[in-house]
């Protein structure tokens, strides 16, 4: 963990309630893909966790949708100013399972932190394979980031304005080596029901710290109690237990 | 001139020395390592590690934790990994990142469970001092918490001073009426400090799905917001008891520990704040000797003789 002051180079709307922030200083501390980041924002006292969507040698790229009072103030801040940020946060994905063609599945507010791994696996020479659902055509972002990157890339809408109408686990490819999932927590589910091979989940869990001093977001593993901040976002499918 | 300088800061605990009297306090610092990633954590007075039972707990179900103006509110629910793996694997790793006495936080749902757990840390020559949180419920009083009814906050003092030579401390729930009575049916039982306050019950509601945003229901707020209640609450226990008193709710700058001290509060402990801001105490710490210059303070030790 690292306590940074970063510079918001950019702030912009993708879609009508995604933005994309790009933060700029020592950002030395955000070592892996599927990390995150927890920022402190003006007048709020919990800070707000984000996954990192790319990494730069002096910045990191942020995607986040608008829920409520943190992420609608995030939303508002200009360029020039500054973010007092937690960085290199969680445990990130475990790279050496990927194997030769790796699944990425991302729904909705879950797809960004699947971009810097998407990237760092194409780097590897490594066939990968993004399924990005969305709601609707106009939600859809990131698309074009992953089939630059070379990814076979399908989107999917819930109402088919855009890709194949339906979930992530409807346009599921037959073959792959291993897949990394993030989205809601139904999507999730599903996945794992369908999933053929084994694969890594990041979830998500109110926090009141992000690095591992509260117990605030404690989940019980088949390995025993992790903390999703700290021994997670990342957990194995093998060792998830799904409640209820 | 520097040594003069760290004079001013020490304070005495229960006949400990304490470099400064900044105390994280139990459940918001873990067991220090966290933060030892992120400073020297021996530039602490001492910490209180995460609240122990006699057998592990994994706590209560998630959200544990919600925001609220100012403050937030936790129901964790004392997840621990029980006194034996404290003794077995926290305390020999906490020993490698902190030199100090440490303060070891005790929990407990019977009389009994408390006095077991304290005995088996007796002998653990780390803990310098027993702080006993008594803001839970006792499974053989109805769940009524012992820290709500003098007579069982006496009969839990009793049974922990029993089995242990090290200070024990009684940590006071401010759930109560009568906070001073409370405190007093400590000292008399035979505690040799107080601290206070833990957290107040509160919750929130999602208007999105008109539930409570903690899977408990309730929890307890902590956090700036409580700071006028707690001081409240520490100035009526300093004038109450002749024992040292631990000041806490809501602490987060070095002015809030001068007036936790002027209150008459011997240290003070940070909860919530080292959550949200890691470098909190640290940042007390250095802060306060300014803070002290503003007020014409020249050492600490001088507040504490309250009046009135
Ligand atoms: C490890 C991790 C990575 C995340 N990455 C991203 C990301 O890349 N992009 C993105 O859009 N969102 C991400 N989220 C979700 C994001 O943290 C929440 O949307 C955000 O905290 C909401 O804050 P708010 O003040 O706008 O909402 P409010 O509902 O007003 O927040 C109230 C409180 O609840 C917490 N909270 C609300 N929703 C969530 C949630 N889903 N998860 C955790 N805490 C929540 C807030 O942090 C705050 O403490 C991530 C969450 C986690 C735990
Ligand atoms: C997440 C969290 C966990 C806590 N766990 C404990 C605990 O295990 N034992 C205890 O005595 N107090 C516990 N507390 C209470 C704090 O030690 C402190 O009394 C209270 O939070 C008030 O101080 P603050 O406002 O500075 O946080 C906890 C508080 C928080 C926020
Ligand atoms: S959020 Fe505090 S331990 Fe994970």
């Amino acid at each position: 963990m690292e306590q940074t002051l970063l510079r918001i180079e950019e702030n912009r709307p993708l879609t009508r309630d995604i933005l994309k922030i790009r933060l700029t200083g020592d950002v030395s501390g955000v070592e892996r893909p599927g990390q995150f980041v927890n920022i402190k924002l003006e007048g709020l006292f919990l800070r707000r966790p984000i996954s990192v969507f790319d990494r730069e040698e002096d910045a990191i790229t942020l995607i986040y949708r608008t829920v409520g009072v943190g992420t609608r103030r995030l939303s508002e801040m200009k360029a020039g100013e500054t973010l007092d940020v937690l960085t290199g946060l969680g445990n990130g994905y475990d790279l050496t399972r990927a194997g030769d063609r790796p699944l990425l599945l991302g729904g909705g507010a879950g797809v960004p932190p699947l971009y810097w791994l998407a990237r760092v696996l194409r780097e590897q020479g490594k066939r990968v394979t993004a399924v990005l659902g969305f709601n609707s055509a106009e939600d859809v972002f990131a698309e074009e980031d992953f089939r630059k990157l070379g990814c076979e890339t399908t989107v999917t809408t819930a109402d088919g304005s855009h890709g194949i109408r339906g979930f992530v686990t409807d346009a599921m490819p037959e073959e792959y080596s291993y897949f990394y999932a993030c989205g809601p927590e139904p999507m999730m589910r599903a996945v794992d029901r369908r999933a053929k091979t084994e694969g890594e989940f990041s979830l998500e869990e109110r926090m009141g710290c992000g690095f591992g001093a509260c117990m605030g977001c404690s989940c019980r593993t088949r390995d025993g109690m992790k903390r999703i901040c700290r021994e997670g976002p990342v957990l194995r499918r093998g060792e998830i237990l799904w409640e209820k | 001139m520097r040594e003069k300088a760290a004079d001013r800061l020490r304070v005495d605990l229960c006949g400990i020395e304490l470099e400064n009297p900044v105390i994280p306090a139990s459940g918001t610092f873990g067991y220090g390592y966290e933060f030892a990633e992120i400073y020297d954590i021996n530039r602490l007075g001492t910490f209180s590690f995460k609240g122990t039972t006699r057998q592990p707990r994994f706590g209560n179900p998630t959200p544990r934790i919600a925001e609220c103006p100012a403050g937030m509110i936790n129901a964790v629910g004392l997840q621990n990994p029980g006194v034996e793996k404290v003794i077995s694997e926290e305390l020999p790793r906490l020993k490698k990142v902190f030199s100090k006495p440490v303060m070891a936080n005790v929990s407990g749902f019977s009389i009994e469970e408390y006095a077991e757990t304290c005995a088996m840390l007796e002998a653990e020559e780390q803990v310098g001092w027993l702080e006993v949180n008594i803001s839970c419920p006792n499974v053989h009083g109805g769940g009524m918490s012992f820290g709500t009814d003098p007579k069982q906050a006496a009969a839990v003092t009793r049974a922990v001073r029993a089995v242990t030579k090290k200070p024990v401390i009684m940590k006071l729930s401010p759930n109560v009426t009568d906070i001073a009575e409370m405190a007093a049916a400590c000292e008399e039982a035979g505690a040799d400090g107080i601290s206070l306050i833990n957290t107040l019950q509160g919750m929130r509601i999602n208007l999105k799905t008109r539930r409570p945003v903690l899977a408990n229901v309730m929890g307890g707020v902590s956090g700036p917001c409580v700071f006028p209640v707690a001081l409240r609450m520490v100035w009526q226990v300093c004038r109450t008891v002749k024992i040292p008193v631990i000041g806490m709710g809501g602490v987060s700058t070095a002015e809030d520990v001068l007036e936790m001290m002027t209150a008459g509060a011997a240290a003070v402990e940070v909860g919530a704040a080292n959550l949200t801001d890691p470098r909190a105490c640290l940042r007390i710490i250095e802060e306060l000797p300014a803070a002290m210059d503003r007020y014409g303070i020249r050492s600490l030790r001088e507040l504490r003789s309250p009046e009135g």
